[in-house]
């Protein structure tokens, strides 16, 4: 498969429902169209993958479009160096979560793990944009986003463990990753709820620039969250704040189709996400997840328009997770053609064959990276399964910014060395 | 609806009336059963009743609560909502105004507190506000209380957050026979009912008789029950606590201690008489819950019992509660921050001791 935006692979499902969106009028989007060529438009919305159940009476071609036409590929998209570095990113992803599923078996992790294969082009395509001042707030499906934004795989595995070593030092766990120092602003576990804390975090960038006059404070912030998540009040309120106070946030929903096991389609009265931007006065793209070269171009822009202060973009992927919603999910409900129809699109393989294609890298060298990334690995879970456990000490320590006259008495000792403590009797 | 996909799932019925028909002796059934069966049997006895939530329906539940329900009663009384709890919480508010008895799940119950706004004030204080015009015949129920290995944000005990709100019945459900009893008096009940379930004990077995399996049976909301006699120590408990409790009691016996378990089961109203009874006849008083100490139930219980029956108080009362922390991942100290066993028995001991002394003394 090409990542040309005029191929599309062809469908096993029949496409009867679906409307091309090439008639559709753009409305005042910002993105730059002098270079698209709308007779190459193949962009079919939302409606796309949700073929096989019967689609809501509804046509869904009325309103203006703002859909994303790729320039041709009579250039490439991509040097070399950022083939193989988006490459590696993906794989890391990839195999990262891979393992996560081995340690979760093997009893190394527990409670709930969600994992992102499938979906590693948004992570990638995205994250792989950002400086290190700028800003990520994931969900619960947060292990990748911290990867791609540099946290180490050490921490990330060390932090599933369990173990002191984590980024969280073992006490926030697999939905809750945390890192000031990538300004990974965590992963929150309630749906929506990451949404507001990253327009908060975005208007910080927008409040030191304007109000504390450090013209330095270009940061950008990425919020990523799920299709089941734009069903939820958070999502508009902060759509709205965002657009109303022009914050330098773009909204990526991570569109998988699926919120648990309530398909989007039944979730949701017009499932085309991305419009729900112009509503709110942004731009909205919609844009295919599985190719992380497509995404990155609407990355890029929606970034671009962020930093220089032009405002928030809603960016609907649409996506795939090739796994249960956790590790613990039967997942009984995903029809088996859909999960091919996908599978078929893996972002990874073909992300591989346009390297091969325009002679961007050589098996070897993919292979060379895969060998990096399995070791690398292997090194986290050494690291983890040999880390400390944290110390009783660390239980109570970090409830207030100062653990002392908390976690720590008058008297200069850890309270939680009081037996009673975690009795509750404890005076805290 | 929609042309739902539904899954062919059997009716877990058969094996409930296999059993009400063939034995009067104890039988068996897990608590899941027990609200599985509570709820069926409430949806088919009043069409008013219906059940909404996050993946009730096509999934069964996340937890398999509602298993075989959108199969016998249809997508129009178990209704599968967007993840929208504020949403669909005011729109359970708002059918009860009118007569419909709503059952709003909330996958968790810490996904109530984006719901909050709705229990509190549209379903707490709409009887009061109206004059007693307009009542709420609601329940929202789903599983509350650490869970394990999922952090700070999807471990959390409610019962006293939502106790402290008056216009709302707290229930906490131990048993099989609490799960059905209390359910079906929550769901017949004229006000809003915050119905605590454990995610953890959903698969446990607990012998039930031939009269809680009767789909007339219905549990008094406000009740305590006593789950074993004693004359040493009381102790109270709930929902998972309680079964913490009655190891302990085991143990204690062991050792020459009997301890009174009390299982609340209702929150709200708080059964003070059992409780104050209790204490009394044994003088001495260990109170658990795996909820935050500070302003907890225990608190409420032990105030209750120093207004009533301080002068009947051989020892300080004993108080069993989670630490006062965010609940963290890491295995080690998720234990250390839940009450174990081992924390009720110390306890139990510390309160019975102290109190040798002064009984030598007398
Ligand atoms: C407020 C709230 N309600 C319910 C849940 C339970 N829950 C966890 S993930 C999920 C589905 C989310 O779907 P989506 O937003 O599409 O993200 P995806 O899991 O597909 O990445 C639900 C309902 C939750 N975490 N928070
Ligand atoms: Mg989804």
């Amino acid at each position: 498969m090409s990542f040309t935006a005029t191929k599309f692979a062809p469908s096993p499902l029949p496409l009867s429902s679906t409307t091309p969106r090439s008639n559709d009028k753009p409305l005042s989007f910002s993105f730059d169209h002098s270079k698209a060529n709308p007779s190459s438009s193949s962009f079919l919305g939302s409606t796309r993958k949700l073929l096989r159940f019967r689609a809501p009476a509804k046509p869904r071609s009325s309103s203006p479009v703002a859909a994303v036409l790729l320039q041709q590929t009579s250039n490439l998209l991509i040097t070399k160096e950022e083939g193989l570095e988006l490459y590696e990113d993906m794989i890391l992803g990839r195999f990262f979560e891979d393992k996560c599923a081995e340690m979760y078996y093997r009893g190394k992790m527990f409670g709930f793990v969600h994992l992102y294969n499938g979906q590693e082009a948004v992570s990638t395509g995205f994250i792989k944009l950002l400086k290190k001042e700028d800003y990520v707030v994931s969900t619960y499906r947060d292990h990748v986003h911290a990867l791609s934004k540099g946290v180490s795989s050490r921490a990330v595995m060390s932090e599933l463990f369990g173990k002191a070593t984590g980024c969280c030092r073992g006490q926030g766990g697999s939905m809750h990753m945390f890192s000031k120092e990538h300004n990974m602003l965590g992963g929150f576990a309630f749906i929506g709820e990451g949404i507001p804390v990253a327009t908060g975090a975005a208007f910080s960038s927008k409040y030191r620039r304007e109000v504390l006059n450090q013209a330095d404070a270009d940061q950008v912030t990425l919020a990523f969250f799920g299709d089941g998540t734009c069903n939820n009040g958070q999502f508009y309120e902060c759509l709205n704040m965002a657009a109303l106070w022009k914050l330098p946030i773009v909204f990526v929903v991570e569109n998988n189709l699926w919120a648990i096991g309530m398909s989007h389609l039944r979730a949701t009265s017009d499932p085309q996400i991305w419009k729900k931007g112009p509503a709110f006065g942004m731009p909205g793209v919609h844009v295919d997840g599985m190719d992380v070269l497509k995404v990155r171009e609407v990355a890029k822009e929606a970034i671009g328009r962020a930093r220089r202060g032009e405002g928030p973009t809603l960016v609907e992927c649409e996506t795939y997770r090739f796994r249960g919603h956790s590790l613990a999910d039967p997942d009984e409900l995903r029809d088996p053609a859909e999960k091919e129809y996908y599978a078929a699109r893996d972002p990874i393989t073909a992300l591989k064959q346009y390297l091969a294609e325009n002679n961007l890298a050589s098996e070897q060298e993919l292979k060379a990276i895969e060998k990096k990334i399995d070791e690398i690995l292997d090194d986290a879970v050494e690291f983890a399964d040999n880390s400390p456990l944290p110390p009783r000490s660390q239980l109570l320590e970090n409830v207030f910014a100062d653990p002392k006259g908390f976690g720590i008495g008058p008297d200069g000792k850890y309270r939680c060395e009081d037996p009673k403590f975690t009795e509750g009797t404890a005076q805290v | 609806m929609w042309g739902v996909i539904r899954q062919k799932t059997q009716s877990i019925r058969p094996a409930f009336s296999a059993i009400r028909h063939f034995s009067s002796a104890a039988k068996e059934i897990t608590v899941r059963e027990a609200l599985n069966t509570a709820l069926d049997e409430e949806m088919s006895a009043d069409p008013k009743v219906f059940l909404m939530g996050e993946e009730v329906g096509e999934y069964q539940g996340a937890y398999k609560i509602s298993k075989g329900l959108l199969d016998k009663y249809g997508p129009d009384r178990v209704l599968d909502t967007p993840i929208t709890e504020a949403g669909f919480a005011g729109i359970g508010v708002g059918a009860a105004y009118y007569g419909l008895r709503p059952v709003v799940e909330f996958m968790t119950f810490n996904f109530s507190m984006q719901a909050i706004d709705h229990i509190i004030n549209s379903a707490a204080k709409s009887n009061y506000m109206s004059a007693g015009q307009i009542s709420v015949p609601i329940v929202f129920r789903g599983p509350n209380g650490a869970a394990a290995g999922v952090g700070a944000q999807h471990s959390q005990c409610y019962a006293s957050w939502y106790a402290s709100c008056p216009g709302l019945k707290v229930l906490t459900p131990y048993s099989s026979e609490d799960a059905r009893g209390l359910l079906k008096a929550a769901i017949r009940d004229p006000d809003p009912v915050v119905f605590l379930e454990n995610e953890l004990l959903y698969g446990e077995s607990f012998p039930v008789s031939a009269e809680v399996l009767d789909s007339s049976f219905c549990l008094p909301i406000g009740k305590a029950k006593i789950e074993r006699e004693g004359k040493d120590v009381t102790i109270t408990a709930y929902s998972k606590m309680v079964g913490f409790a009655l190891k302990a009691a085991e143990i204690l016996a062991k050792e020459g201690i009997s301890a009174e378990v009390i299982n609340l089961r209702s929150i709200r109203p708080l059964d003070r008489s059992t409780i104050n009874t209790s204490v009394r006849k044994t003088n001495r008083l260990v109170t658990v819950e795996e909820g935050f100490p500070q302003h907890g139930v225990g608190a409420e219980i032990c105030t209750s019992v120093i207004e009533e029956s301080f002068g009947y108080l051989d020892a300080p009362v004993e108080r069993i509660a989670g630490a006062d922390v965010p609940m963290p991942y890491a295995a080690n100290l998720e234990r250390m921050a839940v009450p174990q066993i081992e924390d009720i028995v110390r306890a139990a001991k510390r309160a019975c001791h102290r109190s040798v002394p002064l009984v030598a003394a007398a």
